[in-house]
């Protein structure tokens, strides 16, 4: 029933989400489970794979924390280390 | 019709879960008509509330609100209580019958999964969709009647705060309360691959029932000017310090009349009762003792006033997002920013809601420092203070002495954070702990439930100021009248007591009165204030801050400010420590690091104002 948006229309490589750019909107590809109780609550919060995200906000001093918009609907604050245990793919420019 | 009643009368039982900020809480206030037994204290859930509701059939339906929690996977303590209470490991609780689970109708498609999760608990289950009003106005369109079929449970739309909205959901738990038929067997906690694979019918199905804009909503606006990262740390610090002005000016003509009504009562009194020690104990021990304090209640009030919309609207989460930064730097996590805002009310409370925090060491190091935070008890010692040493002077558009306020609350956070950072290198050692913090929508408070949690506070200041100010002033009374009674402190027992600890205390500047003063204030801060006043035998708090401003020097003054920024001196605090930590390394260490603290503190500002010719 999930609309997966991953066919081949641009072939754009994943990057971690904490080296995403501010307002860029990407599409989540996994949740890296190398740290299996922070994926877990990452998905707890509510982190899932085909969701939309977006760095709304970053800290004034070493870009941290992160206040991500997640589905268009909430922001959960994580810090970069957070971030980085989930994957995305940038999707084409939103317009503004 | 069977009966279920039970030997409390109860017929059900539901247990309410839900993520933080949906409503739950003001669900469980509105179906309760806010008669919760409420474990302690009021402020942010820690441990659980009970409460009844009636039906409109006359069934007794008993509700228990837990913490709000994310998932039920146990990281936290709050975690762990609310997994517990559902299957019925708690500790002189019953099984619920049934779960209420509660759902921020304007983010379900992120926390649907919970509900999923819920459903695993294998008791009978309601789904409350609350704010369904934010969620009309934010555009979000909800197909209930397909979410209660994806979903298997009924479904009920809610605005917990308005009775109109919550009629659907006292209709339905009337005929619940007749016939509730429990599903089906007990299942284990899910597995990390069955939590992916709920996520992914959470998704599935909200994708068909839900449909949210995606156009910008109010607070994704308010956000742009309230998290930026050069304008939010500016207005988090104008509101801070507006806070704290506004305590000074909206109070001062409150606190006059209160003061005119103590006067009045103290001068009627005098005239009525024959001279003697009945007089003197009620006029000078009671009515001096407690006056003295009580004037401080619209002060108390009105910081209550900023502290409870800030948290009501939304907008603490974000001054934790801002301060995240500086927590991260001494090791701890945005989160340890509420349960410290809650130790500006009393440490206690604040100390227990360090309980959201799942990691162990953060926890520790958050209980801790809580008591560096300025707490109400503190607050009528520095009026009393500042008023008497500091002139009531304009500094551009400031009050001096409201300045001079948050500079004292600002070294308490300062010292905080240079304590964490040590605590964190020594006795708490460990790794940084993860953010996951949710910034919920912003929204305006209800009135009734904003006045209701300002009466509490008020409730409590007050319920202190008869079970621990009044006692402790007949007993300070006595021991500053006796046995000499000409009138000499210095021959009382209090001053035999003083002169003990007056050595220690002479060093850093501290005089015998103020050496008296601080026995008592063990029980709780304020006291100093009442002890002062019975000791000098002031009749009101204009007069004791006058015969202070005169008897002592200025580095004294700022000495004695010094010392409660720090002093350990509240034995509830330490009390509750223990009993959260389990064990006594923990209020051993607080008391010993403040302790010395507040004596360096109060020494280095003794000698320091001298040598600046103050």
């Amino acid at each position: 029933m999930i609309r997966i948006k991953c066919a081949g229309n641009q072939r754009k490589k994943t990057m971690r989400l904490d080296k995403l750019p501010l307002n860029q909107v990407a599409r989540i590809k996994s949740i890296r489970s190398d740290d299996a109780d922070l994926e877990m609550r990452l998905r707890e919060i509510g982190f899932a794979e085909g969701d939309r995200v977006e760095i709304v906000h970053r800290g004034l001093f070493g870009g941290s924390p992160l206040a991500i918009r997640l589905d268009g609907i909430a922001s959960i604050a994580i810090r970069p280390r957070e971030a980085a245990l989930i994957n995305v793919q940038p999707e084409g420019q939103d317009g503004h | 019709m069977d009966t279920r009643a039970d030997k409390n009368g109860v017929d059900l039982r539901i247990a309410l879960l839900g993520a933080p900020n949906c409503g739950k809480t003001s669900l469980f206030n509105a179906l309760t008509g806010g008669r919760a037994k409420v474990a302690n204290y009021p402020g942010v859930t820690v441990e659980y509330a009970k409460g009844r509701m009636v039906t409109e059939k006359g069934r007794v339906i008993e509700f228990l609100d837990l913490p709000g929690v994310y998932g039920d996977c146990g990281h936290s303590a709050d975690e762990r209580v609310t997994i517990d209470a559902v299957n019925g490991r708690l500790k002189g609780e019953k099984r619920p019958d049934a779960i209420m689970v509660v759902m921020d109708a304007t983010h379900i498609r992120t926390h649907l999964h919970n509900v999923l999760q819920a459903k695993n608990y294998g008791l009978p289950m309601v789904v409350v969709l609350n704010m369904m009003d934010m969620a009309a106005r934010d555009g979000v369109e909800i197909d209930v009647a397909g979410l209660e079929q994806a979903l298997g449970v009924p479904v009920i739309p809610c605005v917990a705060v308005r009775s109109a909205g919550r009629q659907a959901v006292m209709t339905l738990l009337s005929d619940w309360a007749d016939d509730v038929e429990s599903l089906d067997t007990l299942k284990p906690e899910p597995t990390h691959s069955e939590l992916k694979q709920i996520q992914k019918i959470a998704r599935a199905i909200s994708s068909q029932t839900v449909k949210e804009p995606r156009t910008g909503n109010l607070t994704e606006r308010l956000d742009r000017i309230l998290l930026h990262p050069i304008l939010g740390p500016m207005i988090l610090a104008a509101l801070m310090f507006f806070m704290f002005q506004a305590v000074y000016a909206w109070s001062a003509p409150l606190i006059g009349f209160i003061e005119q009504g103590i006067a009045w009562l103290g001068g009627a009194l005098t005239d009525i009762l024959p001279d003697g020690p009945i007089e003197s104990l009620i006029v000078n021990g009671i009515i001096g003792g407690v006056g003295a304090v009580l004037v401080f209640l619209p002060q108390i009030i009105i910081l209550f006033a900023f502290i409870l919309a800030l948290e009501a609207s939304g907008y603490l989460a974000r001054a934790a997002f801002l301060v995240d930064t500086l927590m991260a730097k001494v090791g701890l996590n945005g989160r340890a920013f509420i349960p410290l805002l809650s130790s500006f009310a009393c440490a206690v409370p604040g100390i227990m809601a360090a309980r959201t925090i799942d990691n162990e060491r953060d926890r520790l190091t958050t209980i801790l420092i809580a008591p560096l935070m300025t707490c109400s008890a503190r607050w009528p010692v520095y009026f009393l203070l500042v008023g008497a040493f500091i002139p009531d002077l304009s500094v551009g558009p400031f009050n001096l002495r409201g300045v001079v306020m948050s500079v004292l609350v600002l070294i308490g956070i300062i010292f905080a954070l240079i304590s964490a950072f040590i605590l964190r290198h020594t006795v708490t050692k460990g790794k940084v702990p993860p953010l996951l913090m949710e910034l919920p929508g912003y929204k305006l408070p209800s009135l009734k439930s904003y006045l209701l949690g300002l009466w509490q506070r008020a409730k409590i200041f007050l319920n202190r100021a008869g079970r621990i100010i009044l006692p402790a002033s007949v007993i300070i009374w006595f021991l500053s009248t006796y046995p000499n009674q000409d009138g000499d402190v210095r021959h009382s027992f209090a001053g035999m007591i003083g002169r003990v600890i007056e050595p220690v205390l002479a060093p850093i500047g501290f005089n015998l009165e103020m050496s008296i003063a601080l026995i008592p204030a063990m029980a709780a801060r304020e006291v100093a204030v009442s002890t002062l006043a019975i000791v000098y035998g002031a009749s009101d708090s204009h007069v004791l801050g006058s015969m202070i401003g005169s008897n002592w020097s200025l580095p004294t003054g700022l000495a004695f400010l010094a010392w409660f920024i720090f002093a350990p001196s509240c034995i509830a605090t330490l009390a509750i420590t223990r009993k959260e930590t389990n064990s006594w390394k923990w209020p051993i260490i607080m008391f010993i690091y403040l302790i010395i603290l507040a004596y360096i503190g109060a020494g280095l500002t003794y000698y320091g104002a001298k040598a600046l010719g103050l």
